[in-house]
């Protein structure tokens, strides 16, 4: 395998509504920053890969648009991913491994408050019998949460101690939009919104927009004094239906943790694509995170979950600590789906 | 044996807000107007109508704004002799690249007040605006557009406005 590694990285402040700017807008901003950061002129950048959802926008095509914040003159090599960031980064890696192109620019952006999103979420499923039943994925995360409650050690504190966890370290995050100082204790005094889940176990809704530069080998040690290198890589997908699963668990994320050799600690900082507090649990169970490990220094999908760069952002927290030093080891994972369907994971070392 | 299930109905439907963004509103703020705003790319300095907020070619913020005159020059055009459900003209009809006068970038739009066959690359349009109780912020505001009458640009410099957003 070649060496690829993460040598920067850009985000949008995610914000609930952002009602002055288009994606497009959005995007040149954090596509900007990211390539003068990674130190590549923007004309020598090999690969250009997007991940976003027409769904969002209501648009056929809409990614298509997405291009005009690119400068795709001369025309480039590009592609897109009608998925989270995140897979459009795996899309780069796997195109770096060819060998000759040397560098490659991910970048991904989600307007959520475009639409009802709980109900364009809804269209992700099956759409012959499941579909139109309008499923919103507030109540499917409620399914997955009581089968987690009642089939586990788990309970409804842990869950909230994960909200106030990620609350209170997004403090420190300036592109964060739900922060504070709150005890869990309280947190269970509010009301359910969707039995067992509570306002405070749900992300909030988000639009945002983020963007990474990858290199490959010497380019990468000569344009960052410390990259962050993607030591393994992997995703996974569970059935489809979600009567054939046992939702408590997610083992998409083992097998794909497994292949990147992450079933262990030894990690310094974990970044976790949890847009649910339950789903926090779950994954730190299928990984065999312990204590040792900091969890969602950002505050994670609870703090910001603009849907097609949660994910992405995560990989890209995960490599900032590894770029700045304040972590050796990082584990990102990033999800897609309902109920934690589908899973990639990702390995980060300074050296 | 029973009868086959060929279709079932599932019907879906979404509403969706739409956000302009701060470039396109500032065009059709100016449309409802009656004035055509573009943008200048500050790097390659090409002129979009509309504007998009971000230059194409060169992946930067675009924000000098540029007064376009409603007046431009025809580039290519088609014309319609297919009828279809919905078609608000009579066939046949002309679509058409325009690039009007200050833009460097062609929009599109019909041609009408002249016979099909006698549109021409090269020929000088006009737009046609919707009456003054009408005006809204949309591309509608521009009912078509028609010939000016003055004499053609060149075909050669038509030719080289179209190769200039190279």
């Amino acid at each position: 395998m070649r060496d690829v590694a993460v040598i920067s990285f850009s985000q949008a402040p995610s914000v609930r509504r952002e009602s002055d700017l288009n994606e497009v807008e959005m995007i040149v901003p954090v596509v900007t920053e990211a390539v003068e950061r990674s130190g590549i002129d923007r004309k020598d950048i090999g690969f250009t890969v997007s991940g976003s959802c027409d769904y969002l926008a209501g648009q056929p095509f809409a990614f298509v648009m997405g291009l005009d914040a690119i400068g795709a003159w001369p025309p480039i090599r590009e592609s897109h991913v009608e998925m989270d960031g995140a897979w459009a980064l795996y899309e780069a890696w796997v195109r770096l491994q060819h060998g000759d192109v040397d560098s490659a620019l991910v970048y991904c952006f989600g307007k959520s408050s475009l639409g009802e999103l709980r109900d364009v979420l809804s269209l992700q499923l099956d759409p012959y019998y499941l579909a139109p039943l309008w499923p919103d994925s507030v109540s499917l995360a409620a399914l997955q949460a009581r089968s987690l409650l009642d089939g586990s050690d788990h309970t409804e504190l842990d869950m909230a101690e994960v909200a106030a966890r990620s609350r209170r370290d997004a403090r420190d995050n300036p592109n964060a939009q739900v922060t504070g100082d709150t005890d869990p204790n309280d947190l269970l005094n509010e009301p359910y919104i969707a039995d067992p889940l509570r306002k405070h176990d749900c992300a909030p809704i988000s639009d945002g927009a983020a963007a990474i530069v990858l290199a490959a080998g010497d380019l990468a040690r000569e344009k960052c004094e410390r990259p962050a290198w993607i030591k393994a890589i992997d995703h996974r997908i569970d059935a489809h239906s979600l009567g054939a699963r046992d939702l408590k668990k997610a083992p998409s994320a083992r097998i794909a943790a497994e292949a990147v050799g992450a079933v262990k600690d030894g990690f310094d900082v974990a970044e976790i694509h949890a847009p649910f507090t339950h789903q926090e649990l779950i994954l730190r169970d299928e990984f065999g995170l312990s204590d040792k490990t900091r969890i969602n220094p950002s505050g994670g999908a609870l703090a910001a979950n603009p849907m097609m760069v949660a994910g992405l952002t995560r990989i890209g927290e995960a490599a900032t600590r590894v770029m700045d030093s304040s972590a050796d080891r990082a584990l990102a994972h990033a999800t897609s789906g309902p109920c934690l369907q589908q899973n990639l994971v990702c390995v980060l070392e300074g050296n | 044996m029973s009868d086959p299930i060929t279709k079932i109905a599932t019907p879906i439907s979404l509403d969706y807000s739409y956000t302009p963004g701060r470039a396109v509103s500032r065009f059709l703020r100016g449309i409802a107007q009656r004035k055509i705003v573009g943008e200048r790319c500050p790097e390659c300095t090409n002129v979009y109508v509309p504007p998009k907020g971000a230059c194409a070619r060169c992946g930067v913020a675009t924000s000098e704004e540029v007064q376009i005159k409603p007046t431009g020059t025809i580039t290519t055009y088609c014309v319609v002799n297919v009828p279809f459900t919905g078609q608000a003209v009579e066939c046949p009809y002309v679509s058409a690249s325009i690039v009007l006068d200050g833009a460097d970038i062609p929009i599109m739009h019909l041609i009408q007040e002249v016979a099909a066959e006698e549109v021409r690359m090269g020929m000088r349009v006009e737009a046609v605006w919707v009456d003054e109780s009408e005006m809204k912020p949309t591309v509608e505001s521009i009912k078509y557009f028609r010939p000016t009458g003055e004499p053609d640009v060149p075909f050669e410099e038509v030719i080289a406005t179209i190769e200039g957003a190279d």
